[in-house]
This record gives C-alpha cells, sequence and structure tokens, in this order.
C-alpha cells in the first residue's frame, strides 16, 4: 500500500497501490527504469521501502520478513544459478537452506529436476549449460519449497524462442499444479499476452494501466496490440531520458545478463 | 479512464493464507537451523574448491618466497633479535599468517562477483538467517587456508625449522588458521558489503594487507618497534594470529600474551566480524 522507494531524489516507485489475485500470473510491464525491478526487490524483502507497504503471501513485508521470504520464491534477473557447481548440487543447496527435511530432499530434487526436464544434466556443471537450461534450474530452485508466490525479474530475458516457451510452459504448469502465484517484469510483449491474466504497466514508478491484456487492448483502440498499449501508458517522447531506454546502469544490467544467457 | 482508483490494496493478495507447509514452516533461528544453513554453505564453497584447487596452489608461491629468499637472507645478517629462535623459526609462524592475512583479505570479491550474478539475491532472499550464511561463508574460508599451512609446515621442515609435531600442536595450528582466515575473510566481506564495486574493493585491499603486515610481529618482535607502532600492533588481530602461531608451531616460540589471550582476541574479533557482516550482506544488493 503506498509502496514507495526512493534514491536520493529520485522516486523510483511512487506510492503504488496493487493487488493481485492468488493462483494467477501476473506481469509487470514498463520502460527500463519505470520502477519494475525495485517494485520486486521490495515485496521481496531484499530493499525496505521508503514509505508505505505490502502483504506478500500473507504476511507484511516490513513487519515479518522472515515469513515472506519463507513462502515466496524468487529469480533474479541476472544468473542465480552458480556455475561452478553442478544443477544437483545448486538444487541441495536450496534444499538446504530452505529447511526441508533430510528424508524428502531427494525426492524434491529429482522431482523438480524433472519437471523442468534436466534430469540427465542433474551431474554436469551449470556453466556447460545453455541459457534455457540455466533458467529452467534457476526455476527448479525457486520452486523446490512450493512457495506461495513466485517472483520473476525478466524471465526469458537473452533467450532464444525455443527455450523461451519452454519457460511459459513450466510457469503455467507450475500455477496449474501447485496453484503458484507468479508475479513476473518483463518488456517483452508476446510474453505478456501469452503468460499473463492480468498485467500492470507502470511508467516513472507510477502503475499507469491494470488489466487483462484484452481488456487494456480495448481501452487503446478497436484494433491495438498490446505494443500500442505500451506506448500509449508508458507513452515515451523521444529524448526523455527517464522512458527511452532508461538508465545507463539499468541498461548496463540487462544486456549483460542477456550476453550471459545467450 | 483511470486506474489510480484501483483498490489500495497489498500487492500479492492478502486474503489467500499460504497453505499450512508442515516442510518449510518450521521457525528458523535455532542452533539447528544455523548449523544446517552454513553447512549448506560451507559444503557448496569446499566442492567448488576442490574441483579447481589451482588457486591452493598459486597461493603457495608467494609464503614459498618469504620464506626460501627473505628468510634466507635475513637469518645471514642476524639483524633482528629473536632471542632463542634463528630468524627463520620465528619468521615461518608470520609467512604462515600473512599468507592467511593475505588470501583471506581478497575474499570480498568473490561477494561482489556473485551479488553481480545474482546469486545473493538467491541466497538472500531465502528464508536462511544471514549470519549463517556469512559464517558458513567464514568455514569455508578458514578451511581453505589450512592448504597453506600444509604447505608451510613442510616448507619449514625442509628448511629445517625445529617444528612442534605433536598432534596437539598440529591441531592447535588448524584451529588457529581457520580462525583467523575466517577473521580475515570476514573482515574482508564486510568491506564488500560497504564499497560494493570491484573497482573500489581492490584498492582498498592493497591499500589494508601492507599496514596490517608491518604493523605485526610477523617478522620482527614488537620489542623493536617504535612506542607508536607498538600500539597499532596490539590492536592488530594479525599479531594475535602470529602470536599464537609462533607458540604452537616451533619448539621454543613464545607468544608474548599467552595463547589463551591470542585465542580470546581471535575469537571475539571473528565474532564481531560475522555480526557485522550478516548486518550489512542484504545492503551488498541495493
Amino acid at each position: 500500500m503506498g509502496l514507495t522507494r526512493r534514491y536520493g531524489t529520485l522516486v523510483a516507485v511512487d506510492h503504488l497501490d496493487l493487488r493481485v489475485e492468488s493462483g494467477s500470473i501476473f506481469g509487470l510491464l514498463g520502460p527500463n527504469g519505470a520502477g519494475k525491478s525495485t517494485t520486486i526487490m521490495m515485496l521481496i524483502t531484499l530493499l525496505p521501502p521508503s514509505e508505505g507497504g505490502a502483504m506478500v503471501a500473507g504476511y507484511d513485508i516490513i513487519r515479518s520478513p522472515a515469513s515472506v521470504r519463507r513462502h515466496i520464491g524468487y529469480v533474479p534477473q541476472s544468473v542465480s544459478a552458480d556455475g561452478a557447481l553442478t544443477g544437483a548440487e545448486n538444487l541441495r543447496l536450496s534444499a538446504r537452506l530452505y529447511g526441508l527435511p533430510r528424508s524428502e530432499r531427494a525426492e524434491r530434487i529429482s522431482e523438480a529436476l524433472e519437471f523442468m526436464g534436466l534430469s540427465e544434466h542433474a551431474d554436469a556443471l551449470v556453466k556447460k549449460y545453455s541459457g534455457g537450461m540455466v533458467r529452467r534450474l534457476e526455476l527448479a530452485q525457486a520452486m523446490l519449497h512450493r512457495p506461495a508466490v513466485l517472483f520473476l525479474d525478466e524471465p526469458t530475458i537473452g533467450l532464444d524462442p525455443i527455450a523461451r516457451h519452454a519457460v511459459w510452459e513450466r510457469l503455467r504448469e507450475l500455477r496449474q499444479r501447485f496453484g503458484m502465484t507468479v508475479f513476473l517484469t518483463t518488456h517483452d510483449m508476446e510474453e505478456a499476452e501469452a503468460l499473463c491474466g492480468t498485467l500492470g504497466i507502470m511508467h516513472s514508478g507510477k502503475l499507469a494501466a491494470l488489466g487483462a491484456p484484452e481488456a487494456l487492448k480495448k481501452q487503446v483502440g478497436a484494433d491495438a496490440t498490446l505494443d500500442d498499449v505500451f506506448i500509449h501508458f508508458a507513452g515515451a517522447s523521444l529524448g526523455d531520458a527517464d522512458s527511452e531506454g532508461g538508465r545507463y546502469s539499468d541498461v548496463r544490467r540487462t544486456r549483460r545478463t542477456a550476453t550471459r544467457l545467450g | 479512464m483511470t486506474f489510480a482508483e484501483h483498490a489500495a490494496l497489498p500487492p500479492v493478495s492478502a486474503d489467500a493464507p499460504p497453505r499450512s507447509r508442515g516442510l518449510v514452516g518450521r521457525a528458523s533461528g535455532t542452533v539447528l537451523d544455523f548449523a544446517r544453513e552454513s553447512s549448506a554453505v560451507a559444503d557448496v564453497e569446499l566442492r567448488k574448491i576442490f574441483r579447481d584447487p589451482t588457486e591452493l596452489l598459486t597461493r603457495a608461491v608467494q609464503p614459498t618466497l618469504w620464506l626460501l629468499v627473505f628468510g634466507q637472507v635475513f637469518t645471514r645478517t642476524r639483524a633482528i633479535p629473536t632471542g632463542k629462535l634463528s630468524y627463520l623459526e620465528f619468521m615461518a609462524p608470520g609467512v604462515l599468517a600473512q599468507s592467511v592475512l593475505f588470501s583471506a583479505i581478497f575474499y570480498g570479491i568473490a561477494i561482489i562477483w556473485e551479488r553481480d550474478l545474482g546469486i545473493v539475491h538467491k541466497m538472500l532472499v531465502s528464508p536462511a538467517s544471514r549470519g549463517a550464511l556469512v559464517f558458513g561463508k567464514a568455514i569455508s574460508a578458514g578451511l581453505r587456508a589450512l592448504s597453506q599451512a600444509v604447505i608451510i609446515i613442510l616448507l619449514s621442515l625442509v628448511l629445517g625449522v625445529r617444528l612442534r609435531l605433536d598432534p596437539v600442536s598440529l591441531i592447535g595450528v588448524a584451529i588457529v588458521v581457520v580462525l583467523g582466515a575466517a577473521l580475515f575473510s570476514t573482515f574482508s566481506f564486510v568491506i564488500a558489503c560497504l564499497v560494493k564495486t570491484r573497482e573500489r574493493f581492490m584498492g582498498i585491499g592493497q591499500v589494508l594487507t601492507m599496514p596490517l603486515f608491518f604493523a605485526s610481529n610477523a617478522i620482527y618482535p614488537i620489542a623493536m618497534m617504535p612506542e607508536w607502532l607498538r600500539v597499532v600492533a596490539r590492536v592488530n588481530p594479525l599479531t594475535y594470529l602470529v602470536n599464537a602461531l609462533r607458540e604452537l608451531m616451533v619448539q621454543g616460540g613464545q607468544s608474548t600474551v599467552g595463547l589463551p589471550t591470542d585465542f580470546l582476541v581471535l575469537t571475539l574479533a571473528c565474532l564481531v566480524m560475522v555480526i557485522l557482516a550478516a548486518r550489512l550482506y542484504p545492503g551488498i544488493v541495493r
């Protein structure tokens, strides 16, 4: 509620009010620097809000961050699986950090590997994985403890179309099988349309639009595409440093991620 | 069309209470949880070292040079009063302490690297206590330093240093080395959390190592120092590391303040650093 984060005088997230239905896939769109990542960082308790607050999975992010952490999963935009370890070792680390009982660890890990189609590569070093495999492993790590809410920051950035579709399919199934709520940020209109039941469009730290993809398109025009919707609400006038492509640091980070995963 | 009035409700529905999860629902924060979490971290760190042990070998180069070149030359000059011990015997524990310091002090670069990748985010978003995450890293850095102890002990034997080789002394040396490496690597962790970038970190790392080394009793006794330097040496944890190693490693070697004091200082300093690092760790992703 009124979630706000300032960096000096820059207001990255400005009194954001938003509600996400349990069990839905929610996509947060917006240009670089609109405040999407900052919003996620606050919701996953890694960044304290300057003002306001939020409830995640039934817990207050400010008063009980540890409870929030126990009930969420998070896949950052950059590569979070450890390349110097095998897929199974990465999962074992997560299982132990999340306190899965010893008796269930092995079963959960092989289940997660199978679910993500990585069983055959369980004992290969992650640095030998393809970008799509790394992403699926990261999803496996984030879902191992069956979180109520899964947060994903640009889940398919830098992936080829096949890998991208594979990730989408896994996300849909996570939602169906385990009733997980998925909260993701994306730049990719195709992803937003294919995956998300509800979209929020952020612009300069504020929520500029909220609704189902179809409804948003109708609002903008009879045969509007989601690109039109994006431009309409996040409306960029060229030369506006903030809306056109984000700040330098964002661009650098995004491109670096894309290179790593590619 | 305005969306501004769209229900002022919290992101991610509050009305869906989490299904009960006996599996992961146990409160963390107990000693057992702490041990499980930190051993999980230490376990993966050690796996990584064994997978690529080249680092352990390159770390042996510098102490070897110190002992072979510096040690041999200064043993001849007899310029430094070292009592009953030969200069080489005096400095061997100092070189071990130095080698522990020099490799631990750059440990923080790995934390910055992991932050850039997103591994730190994954760690911090887990329910594991931050203290346990830091402690696990500290222990792995400590165990890693044991390889240096092995190399320096063997080299000292070859050079004719009269070492204490009884099991109690050797175990004592191992404990002190682990403690010292844990202390300085966590100190490095703290610096990494404060400076946050590789460039600044490297600069500070370079600036710190030499003063810590020279303002200690690693290669000359405190008695030789000017008064102001003695004061610095007394608050320098490296002095206590050298002290403890000198008494435990070398026949006739003596700690200037007594082993219990050395242990106490090292343990307390390590504890303070772990607590500090645990407090600062989340800040590295901001």
